[in-house]
């Protein structure tokens, strides 16, 4: 509940990224890794400062623990929480409680993921459910694809709304130069693009890509001693994880 | 821990599976709340009521939502589809029987049990 969250009381002071895009030869725990100690050179902050580890592997089930073993960390609070992309929002929110309360100093927030060059793919994470995996849906774009066919039953929908999306999307990448496409994308282009589960196109999918990513976060008095702090907290960055999970596709 | 309730043929999924595979499409249902449950569950959702019975299902439906998975041809592309039975759950399926275009939110399905790669399978044709 928003009235609870510590509003104002925590702070992002660093924040890194490093080899988006494409990072051949690098595991996601050495990009994660990697970007930990650019995030904490950016908060002017080092590793005996942290306290807390939020981080989730993609084929690693205990990622939190090998991650803290890896940069020789033993925090006070570990969390691999997986919530598939909304994690982070999720860990962000919890630290923020665990630093307001004082149970933690400094929260180090990461990821890592080297599916682009590692094999071309989403990597698989999952088990088949067995009450979807016979109808041999893609996973995840036709859920997406389905939720689209809902919407349009309820609202109407042309290509072209789903256009706009894309379109926006590569108008900021092109702001970005570590982003992965940064050439101009058309309606035109986004229309004639191949269709991977109706109503949705490659152009409507995610990039698979390599990258790591990492923030620090304190509580926002300490804050002000480190400089600038990138970002304050005024309310918790997610909703509860309902929208596309398994139960609302399947159960009313 | 009691085992009172502990069945030979195994949990709710192995249940299902072994109704499927003798010919039989079964839901299960509350006996207090009345409501109907699928996928196969050990308690009602939401209420978690526990006296969860297995009914055969009238296999009417209707499509809640549908889409294309595009294959590159010669491949052919299929159908997928949300279907929400006349008792109330929505489940996965395919709508077999016209063009996978052709599935469109609103029309009115039929179960049938199909045999795929070796495993029974409840698959909707166009009532």
């Amino acid at each position: 509940m928003s009235g609870t969250f510590p509003r104002a009381r925590t702070s992002i002071v660093g924040v890194a990224t490093f080899g988006t895009g494409r990072a051949a030869g690098y595991e996601a725990t050495e990009l994660a890794a990697l970007s930990c100690m650019a995030a904490l050179k950016d908060a002017g902050l080092s590793l005996p400062d942290v306290d807390a580890l939020f981080f989730s592997h993609a084929v690693d089930a205990w990622g939190g623990t090998t991650l803290a073993q890896y940069l020789g960390l033993s925090p006070r609070v570990v969390e691999s929480s997986r919530l598939g992309g909304s994690a982070f929002q999720s860990y962000v929110e919890h630290a923020a409680y665990l630093l307001d309360a004082g149970l933690i100093n400094v929260a180090l927030i990461a990821y890592g993921s080297n599916q682009a060059t590692a094999s071309g793919k989403l990597p698989r994470t999952m088990l088949p459910f067995p009450y979807e995996a016979a109808y041999k849906p893609l996973n995840p774009v036709s859920a997406y694809a389905l939720a689209a066919d809902r919407y349009r039953t309820l609202y109407g929908l042309k290509r072209e709304q789903l256009g706009e999306v894309a379109l926006a999307a590569r108008r900021w990448a092109q702001l970005n130069p570590d982003a992965a496409k940064r050439d101009p994308l058309t309606m035109d282009d986004y229309l004639a693009a191949r269709m991977v589960s109706d109503p949705l196109s490659v152009l409507d999918c995610c990039l698979v890509t390599d990258g790591g990513g990492a923030i620090v976060m304190t509580r926002a008095d300490r804050a002000r001693d480190l400089g600038p702090p990138r970002s304050t907290f005024l309310g918790p960055p997610l909703a509860p994880p309902i929208t596309i999970s398994r139960p609302c596709r399947t159960s009313r | 821990m009691t085992n009172r309730s502990y069945s030979e043929t195994g949990g709710p999924d192995a249940q299902f599976r072994a109704y499927l595979e003798a010919g039989r499409f079964m839901i299960q249902r509350s006996r207090s709340t009345g409501r109907h449950v699928f996928y196969p569950r050990v308690a009602e959702p939401g209420t978690g009521a526990m006296d969860l019975e297995w009914v055969e299902a009238s296999g009417k439906g209707t499509v809640h939502a549908s889409t294309v998975v595009r294959m590159r041809p010669p491949t052919p592309s299929y159908n997928v589809a949300l279907v929400d039975l006349d008792e109330g759950p929505r489940m996965m399926s395919r709508v077999d029987g016209v063009p996978p275009e052709e599935v469109k939110a609103g029309m009115t399905v039929r179960a049938h049990i199909i045999w795929e790669d070796d495993q029974p399978l409840v698959i909707f044709r166009p009532a």
